[in-house]
């Protein structure tokens, strides 16, 4: 239960007591609320769920996270292939 | 395995028959029951050869000519979007299913069904978008219809338009005429016009924004048709998107179709919108573009047509024609991994899981 | 799209799938719980990748699936009276109730609304005050606290025409069900990334101590899967039992703590039915007394003709893990999505649906395998 998907912060305002942004995904922008995430601010990345910010994109974690599969990647890339097939 | 493969060639036809008492929104959606719909009530009451072979279009001899036929009608919601309205879109539509039979347009029939009520001002609009538009595609509307229902009976502004056109001699392009080892070619990218719809309807913004993509094909098939004589057929994928229309091909042909994923052009915002709404571009439809199916060595000459034209610059070869399988659409995914391009049901609605 | 596309990268896949199949020396039976993670494992073929020695069973993640049949056949009954306008998410459509299902209703007349977000369930009540307006509030815990917001505003606003239909589930109660029972095979798991991003990984902790077997938080993209799947094997081969997060992007410890705080003031855990499962104990969530004035089932005086799920169906032993969709005596012969006999047929994330609509199964698999502790 499931489908959030990441987004960029753009703006922020307040409409009917709730603090909302405009969330870009991809190259299109739709509203989200972020009541869930006070602390997001423009230009953060937010996953949302059915109109909400659910969480606040950690983006050094992911970026060290991610280094770790790069490296991976990059390795067995270099690898000759397998021998068996 | 050959038992598996003829089990799942027997699943891929539509579902068993099921008594259904009433006619569902998913009956016009373009998949698997609009299918059964054709199946179940229509095929069996008008059974003639010409219209046995389903195409978009029908092709008839009539002393000595070959004139194609077509209808079609229009009920989109909203009536105006970036890019259309009812309008042009009931030109265009009528103009490629003309088209895809090799047919050049020529005379179209205009028949409108209004509710009471509805602006005159938004009328006038309307048809003058679709005179435009055909005055550019150069047919003539040359007879039609008005109707008016009365208030809370229609829904606005219901628009069905046919087309007449002519058909070379000699040209036979029909969807079961798809072969093992053709290519499958594509004019560019898909899903556009369903999310502009959506998007409007939806309020959703873009930052640039999404137009529908609808267009009169002709031209371009015109241009494609110039550049070899091997194009098995052509279809435009509106309602159903993508796959409805090679799911349609592959059964028609008893092929199969192997798909690549990673060459087949979404443009980010309508992807972007896709994965927001869980939905998926295959299934999304598009009013401005065409599949064809073509012999494999003159894959490159039709290509080449088609980018020289400007509604074909994104042209690619998406796939492939195989003996695998027959009724069946596979797509080979960014990970070599292979899965099934299914016929939908009904419509495709957005989830949350 | 960020933090999205760099998931799907090949590349980094594949390389993860070798590096499960050079580690792999024993079998694995795991489990992902999240419908989500389903269709992505199905949509990309995952499965092809990993080595036979694993076994992908797919869980009751799919709170679909798992709405009980007296709540569609509420939903539905509330939706054919003429005062209401029921709202729902686009996958509860086309579930099959005893008799009918929410499409079926609508082309009876039914007012009927697809929502996106649970505001907008809101928003139409505003705009309709002369209706009542019955949103069907569903789901596991990832939107739980946004179905929370829509009753919390209409409380805020005052709105008294609107009521939610609730059905929530909560994930660890049922893997603590699934793993009690005699017949369980599963081995490790991988958490739903989602469902944790708002309540966090502490609950997991107990049930990795009682059960003693490996769980790992997972994401959606083909390179979280395939992550969280080596995770677990590195553990299983070693003989570890802890939980550990692969979605840190997302996931924390605690969870989303003003998330929980809504979920607390507008609901309470309750026992629940799970559709095909049975009742799980404090499994579920319903409306606190304090939102008793929002409370469909409490609003609206219905009396329900209660069925059995067709006998052939077997929902129950999917939703588990225990039979795969293909053991089906009915499937895709006389259970298809046109034609469900059980919810795990229509959700997009169900099962049976994402075995029909990829049955990469059924598919010659010419990609070759990788091969086994290589």
């Amino acid at each position: 239960m499931c489908l959030a998907i990441p987004g960029k912060v753009v703006s922020i305002e307040y409409s009917n007591g709730m603090r909302v942004g405009r969330v870009e995904f991809g190259g299109i922008v739709r509203q989200a609320s972020l009541d869930f995430v006070p602390e997001a601010q423009i230009g953060d990345y937010v996953m949302v769920h059915v109109g909400f910010a659910i969480s606040l994109v950690d983006a050094e974690e992911a970026e060290r996270t991610y280094q770790l599969l790069e490296e991976i990647g990059a390795l067995e890339g270099e690898l000759p292939p397998e021998g068996s097939g | 395995m050959a038992d598996s493969v003829k089990t799942i060639a027997s699943l891929s036809c539509p579902a068993p028959l099921t008594t259904r008492d009433r006619v569902l929104l998913g009956h016009g959606s373009g998949g698997k029951l609009s299918a059964e719909l054709v199946r179940d009530i229509f095929l069996p009451a008008f059974q003639n050869p010409a219209l046995a072979k389903l195409d978009d279009q029908a092709i008839v001899n009539v002393n000595g000519s070959r004139i194609a036929v077509t209808t079609d009608s229009f009920v989109v919601k909203p009536l105006f979007f970036r890019g259309g309205d009812i309008g042009s879109l009931s030109v265009h539509g009528t103009i490629n299913d003309l088209a895809m039979g090799g047919a050049q347009p020529q005379f179209l029939s205009a028949a409108f069904i209004i509710e009471e009520g509805f602006s005159m001002e938004m009328l006038r609009r309307i048809v003058s978008s679709l005179q435009r538009a055909a005055g550019e595609a150069g047919v003539q509307v040359i007879t039609g219809d008005t109707k008016v229902v009365e208030k809370g009976k229609g829904d606005g502004l219901f628009i069905n338009t046919t087309g007449i056109g002519i058909v070379p001699h000699g040209l036979d392009l029909s969807a079961d005429r798809a072969r093992p080892g053709d290519k499958v070619l594509l004019s560019g990218s898909i899903g556009d016009h369903g999310i502009a719809i959506l998007a409007q309807r939806e309020g959703l913004e873009f930052e640039s924004a999404i137009e529908s993509d609808s267009a009169a094909l002709h031209g371009l098939v015109s241009e494609m048709l110039k550049s070899s004589n091997a194009i098995r057929c052509m279809r435009d994928p509106t309602r159903g998107g993508l796959s409805s229309t090679l799911n349609e091909i592959a059964e028609q042909s008893r092929v199969g179709i192997e798909l690549d994923e990673q060459s087949i052009p979404v443009r980010d915002d309508v992807k972007g919108a896709c994965e927001m709404l869980g939905l998926d571009p295959l299934y999304v439809a598009n009013e401005g573009k065409l599949v064809a199916i073509v012999a494999p060595d003159a894959a490159g000459a039709v290509l080449g047509a088609m980018r020289g034209h400007p509604l074909g610059k994104q042209a690619r070869v998406i796939g492939t024609v195989n003996d695998k399988n027959a009724g069946l659409v596979t797509m080979r995914t960014p990970l070599g991994t292979s899965r099934i391009v299914d016929m939908l049901s009904g419509d495709q609605l957005p989830r949350i899981c | 799209m960020k933090f999205l596309d760099e998931y799907r990268d090949s590349r980094i896949a594949l390389a993860l799938a070798k590096e499960i199949a050079e580690r792999t020396t024993k079998p694995w039976v795991l489990m992902e719980i999240c419908g989500g993670q389903t269709h992505t494992i199905m949509r990309y073929g995952l499965d092809e990748l990993l080595p036979n020695h694993i076994e992908l069973v797919h869980g009751p993640g799919c709170p679909v699936c798992v709405t009980p049949l007296e709540t569609i056949d509420k939903a539905i009954a509330l939706a054919l009276r003429p005062e209401v306008i029921l709202v729902s998410y686009g996958d509860m459509l086309r579930v099959p109730g005893s008799n009918s299902d929410l499409f079926r209703a609508k082309a009876q007349g039914a007012d009927v609304r697809i929502a996106y977000s649970p505001m907008e369930a809101v928003k139409i009540a505003r705009a309709n005050p002369d209706r009542k307006v019955v949103f069907l509030a569903i789901g596991f815990e990832t939107t739980a606290p946004a179905n929370a917001m829509a009753a919390w505003q209409a409380k805020r606003e005052g709105l008294t025409n609107l009521s939610l239909l609730v059905s929530h589930v909560l994930v660890p109660p049922a893997i603590r069900a699934l793993l009690a029972t005699a017949e369980n095979r599963v081995q490790g798991f991988i958490a739903p990334g989602h469902v944790c991003t708002i309540m966090g990984y502490s609950e997991y902790e107990g049930l990795v101590r009682d059960f003693n077997l490996p769980i790992v938080v997972g994401g959606f993209e083909p390179v979280d899967l395939l992550e969280a799947v080596l995770m677990l094997v590195k553990q299983l081969e070693l003989g570890e039992t802890r939980v550990e997060n692969q979605y840190v992007r997302s996931v924390t410890y605690k969870g989303n703590e003003r998330a929980q705080e809504i979920m607390r003031e507008v609901f309470e855990i309750a026992d629940q039915k799970w559709r095909g499962i049975g009742m799980i104990p404090r499994s579920g969530l319903r409306l606190s007394k304090a939102y008793a004035a929002y409370d469909a089932n409490l609003i609206f005086d219905l009396e329900l003709i209660s069925a059995e799920e067709p006998a052939e169906c077997i929902s129950a032993l999917v939703l588990q893990g225990l039979k795969k969709p293909t053991d089906c005596t009915a499937f895709a012969i006389r259970c298809t999505p046109e034609n469900p006999l059980g919810a795990p047929m229509v959700s997009a994330e169900g099962a049976c649906a994402a075995y029909y609509h990829y049955r990469r199964h059924a598919i010659a698999n010419t990609a070759p395998k990788i091969a086994v502790g290589s």
